[in-house]
Order: structure tokens, then sequence, then C-alpha cells
């Protein structure tokens, strides 16, 4: 297998924001890819360069093979994006948006294609409906089939659940499950890390602009053992305070290495006189794998 | 599942991406979009520009018909008027094609299904130019269509009338694009189109001869490139004009030159199009 997407160097300044510094990163043909990071961490920005759409200061970016900027041709057909803003043209259908697209990348007479897109969207019934009486859901679902419509090998999804109500999810991520299994190659960015955690076998995390993490999913997961305590209480011993994960009003989010841990914290907090209202334990999982990261690189 | 997604799961990713690329430019499609686009809007698109020109006909020809000698009164004012009319409609409609299209795109976000695609430059350029010209042309016909009913005109050198028509759309679609890639809200281009290309085309003949105006006056015409296309297609109805055809064809031809090569290295570099 050879690189999908293939991204050596690449930064991007935007004024006074340095938005990407020198990223490296190599997906495989075939992966289910994960690139997760806080809000401008640069993750658009690097799908956005990949895609063409902003240029790259230095660094190149290949698509299975195909330069980005040199070999743009090829590499933008080889190439599928959903992107992240909700965007349509009011003039059409919802058919007429998908021939159009289509029709962009030189493909006619794909209506089977078309027909089968709008199946497995869920969007049949609306595929005459003018795309401005369509519910945002709907309209999210629409830019999936734009992304499709030429059969890209490479697909980058970013934010592409936003909006869409959990049983339509699913049926979105089974669809988007198939294409993989067939083949696909697909790059997904995502704020629900549950989603990304089952379906990402490898995952990439940017923070500020540099990739702090970059694993199989199972890996950062088992390399980030241990358990995290969700702590309601009226305030926290200050040699604790280092632990918190996340904290919104009296709740406090931990991370433990052990259980014995677990009785530590307990006589902290009974030697302060700190009363719990609530304490739930948890394995750990993507979201504390994610936040544990992003602490550290703090 | 149908046969195709039967065949897309069988066949290995790179191949199949491969296999589905085809060998033509997807720049046929944007025009169809483009023409799409006006013609579901026709109303507004078309119909209304041609009942604009059809009222300054009506006003114009019936306060100064009787008033105004043009071409030491070789032909009457309405007569005129006409070609000046439908050219100046030409030349507005073909601008606000390419301008309103693309502003609209890039304010509401839809552009971006124009960027990723692989579309050259030129497929842009050619695809938004050629929509322009034809919104512009399309109108053009309608007004000089219903304008015949007042004075039935035809070209006499019809050659001469087609050239202007189709090079005067062109700059006027060229400069569209340019406004719309510039402006980056609907009032920088409503500037654009009202404090350039309104005052331009309305003090460019369209309504007189310059041989009329005083000697500093006609001196500046000769400034105005949009003379020169209402000049020229003028001549193409009724061989008279203000100035050689031929000094105004180069002129439009070098023009277009200049705008079209400004426009297509602007595409290449991506300015305020892709960031």
């Amino acid at each position: 297998m050879g690189a999908a997407v293939e991204i050596v160097d690449v930064a991007r300044r935007f004024g006074a924001v340095q938005a990407l510094s020198g990223v490296d990163l190599m997906v495989e043909e075939g992966e289910f890819f994960g690139l997760l990071g806080p809000n401008g961490a640069g993750k658009t920005t690097l799908i956005s360069i990949v895609a063409g759409l902003t240029r790259a200061d230095r660094g190149t970016a290949r698509v299975l093979g195909h330069d980005v900027v040199t070999d743009y041709r090829r590499a933008r057909r080889l190439l599928g994006v959903v992107p992240q803003e909700l965007v349509f043209d009011p003039f059409f259908t919802v058919r007429e948006t998908l021939r159009i697209q289509a029709g962009y990348f030189g493909l006619s007479n794909n209506d089977a294609w078309i027909d089968e897109i709008l199946h497995h969207l869920d969007l049949a019934s609306k595929a005459d409906a003018n795309m401005r009486a369509l519910s945002g859901g709907m309209k999210r679902r629409v830019l999936v089939g734009q992304a499709l419509v030429h059969k890209p090998p490479v697909i980058v999804l970013d934010e592409p659940t936003a909006g869409v109500d959990v049983e339509l999810r699913q049926s979105l991520w089974g669809f988007i499950r198939k294409l993989n299994r067939d083949g696909h190659t697909i790059i997904l960015t995502t704020h629900y890390l549950e989603e990304a955690e089952a379906l990402c076998g490898r995952i990439a995390m940017l923070k500020a602009g540099k990739v702090v993490a970059l694993d199989t999913t199972q890996n950062l997961l088992s390399s980030f053992a241990g358990l995290t305590v969700r702590l309601t209480a009226a305030a926290l011993p200050d040699v604790w305070r280092e632990r918190v994960l996340r904290h919104e009003g009296a709740s406090y989010l931990l991370s433990l290495t052990s259980y014995a841990e677990l009785e530590s914290l307990l006589s902290a907090l009974r030697e302060h006189g700190v009363a719990i209202a609530e304490l739930a334990l948890q394995e750990a999982d993507l979201e504390q794998v994610f936040l544990r990261i992003m602490k550290r690189t703090g | 599942m149908s046969n195709s997604s039967t065949q897309l799961s069988a066949e290995p990713s790179t191949k199949l991406g491969m296999e589905l690329i085809p060998h033509r430019s997807g720049w046929r499609t944007l025009l169809y979009k483009e023409l799409l686009r006006f013609w579901k809007v026709s109303f507004q698109t078309i119909l209304a520009p041609v009942l604009t020109s059809l009222l300054y006909l009506l006003i114009f020809s019936h306060v100064l018909e009787s008033r105004v000698s043009v071409f030491d009164g070789r032909i009457r004012y309405t007569a005129f008027l006409i070609p000046g009319l439908v050219m100046m409609s030409v030349l507005q409609n073909a601008f606000a094609n390419s301008s309103s299209s693309l502003i609209q795109s890039k304010i509401t976000g839809n552009l971006i299904f124009v960027l990723l695609p692989p579309l050259s430059p030129l497929d842009l350029f050619a695809a938004y130019v050629v929509g322009a010209m034809v919104r512009g042309i399309s109108v053009g016909l309608g007004v000089f269509l219903v304008t015949l009913w007042f004075a039935p005109i035809a070209p006499t050198h019809p050659l001469w009338a087609l050239a202007f028509a189709l090079l005067g759309s062109m700059i006027l679609g060229v400069l569209g694009l340019l406004a719309g890639i510039w402006a980056d809200k609907f009032d920088q281009l409503a500037a654009f189109q009202n404090f350039l290309i309104v005052p331009l085309t309305f003090l460019s003949g369209v309504f007189y001869s310059i041989h009329t105006l005083p000697p500093f006056w006609q001196t500046l015409s000769h400034f105005n490139p949009f003379f020169y296309m209402i000049d020229g297609f003028r001549y193409g109805f009724f061989g008279l004009s203000d100035v050689e055809p031929g000094l105004s064809l180069a002129v439009i031809a070098v023009s277009c030159c200049v705008l079209s090569a400004l426009t297509l290295w602007v595409l290449k570099r991506g300015y305020k199009l892709r960031h």
C-alpha cells in the first residue's frame, strides 16, 4: 500500500497566527484516519491545503502521489472533500446539485451512482426539492453526496455529522464504513470523539499547528491507560489541582493512574472537609486521552 | 446495491479512482450551471432589463425625436437610439452576470464547489465569461426584437455588429469576473457597477452622437472604451459612425486582450479565491 495523502513540512501563517508549523503526516491507502484537535489547531487549514483551497507557505502535499499544486488536476480528481461550512447553491435542486458537481469533474451520465448516493444518504425523496427547502441535516448530507459524486479514492470529511441527528448519523457512518471497506481512504475530523474512537484505525492530534500525537487508536488508548474520576464538590485540595483535565463550576474531571490513588483522593477531600456531591469512575476513552495529550502539550 | 457499487468494491482504490477519471474538462458544466442560474430567474435577468430599455426608448424618443438631428438628419433619432440601447443592455447584463454569480458564490460560500474540482484558471475564465456573453447577447436580442415595432431597422453590416456585440460582451464579462473576484461584499460590487460601469455606458454615446458635444467632451469621449463599443455596433446597423469602425474594433480588441490576460493571471494566482 502506498500513501493516499502525504504531507511534508507544511507550514502556513495567516497574519500573526501560525496556523501550521511544519506538519509531517502520511495517511496510507485504505485507512480510516482521524484528525483531531481543538478549535484553531489547524485541522481545516491542513485539509484546505490538501484540497487546494489554501496555499502552503512551505512544504508539499500529495494525493496518491500527485502534488496538489503542480499536478492539481489529478490530485483533485482523486479527492472528495466534505467542507465544514454548511453551504449550498440556492438555485438548484438536490439532483441538479449532484449532477452539476459530477460535471465539474468531467463526468456525465452517472445517474445510477447519483441514485445510489441519494438512497444511502436517505435523500431519494428529496431529489427534486430545491436546496433551500431542506433542513440543516439534509443539506449536510447533500454535501457528503457532492464529495462522493466522482467516486474519489480519498475522501476527507471535515465535521460531517455536525447538525445531523443520531439515527441519520448512524446510517451515514454505515455508508462511509462501506466506502472504506470498498477501498476508499477516509480522513475524518470531528468533535465527536466517540465517533473517532469507533471508526478510525489511526489518529493524529493537532495542537497550535503541530502534530502532538500520531498512533493507532488502540495504542493511544493503551498508552494513556488509566482512570478518570468525575467529581462534583465545592472545592478541590491544591495538591490535586494538577490532575484536573477539565473543570466546570463545581464539576471536576481528574486523572488517576490506578484504583489505589482513589483512596488518596478521598482522604485528601476528608482532610479538607470537602463534601462530595457526586463521584463516578470511568475507564480511559479517547476523550480522556485527547484531554490528557492537550494538557500535556499545553 | 446497484451494479456500479459492486464494481466499485471489486477494484483496488487507486485504480478505482483512476478508472473513473474522464478525459474532458468540467468547464462546460460550469457554463451550463451559469446559464441555468440566470435562466431560472429570467424575469429578473432577461425580461426586466428588456423592459427598462423599452422605457428608455419610449421616453427619449418621445421627447427628443423632433428636436435632435443625428448624422446630419440621415436617420431618425429613434432608429439611432435602438442600437445604442441594444449594446448598452448587452454590456450591462454581461457585467451583471459574471459579477453577481461570483460574488453570490463567494458570500454564500458555495464557490468551494467550483474550487474543489480540477478546473483550471482557463476553465473558470471561459465558463464565467461565455455565460456572461450569452446573458448579455440574449438581453440585447430581446431589446432589439421589442424595439423593432417602434423603428424597423436591420443591420447593414451584420458581421461588424456581431463582432462588436461579441467583443463588447466579452470585455464586460471579463470586467464582471474581475469585479466579482475583487469585491468582498455586495456594496463594493454595487460601487463598481454604479460609479464605473453605468456612467461609462451612459456617457458613451448611447443617447447622442458625440459630434453634438462641445469639443472638450468630444475629446474626453475618446478615452471612454465604451464609446468605441457603442459607436462600432451602431456602424453595423447604419454604416455610419463617429469614428472609423476599424479603429473602434482595434481599441476594444486590445482592451479585451489586456483585461483577459490580467484576469487569467489573477485566477492563476488565486487572488481572493484560494487563500
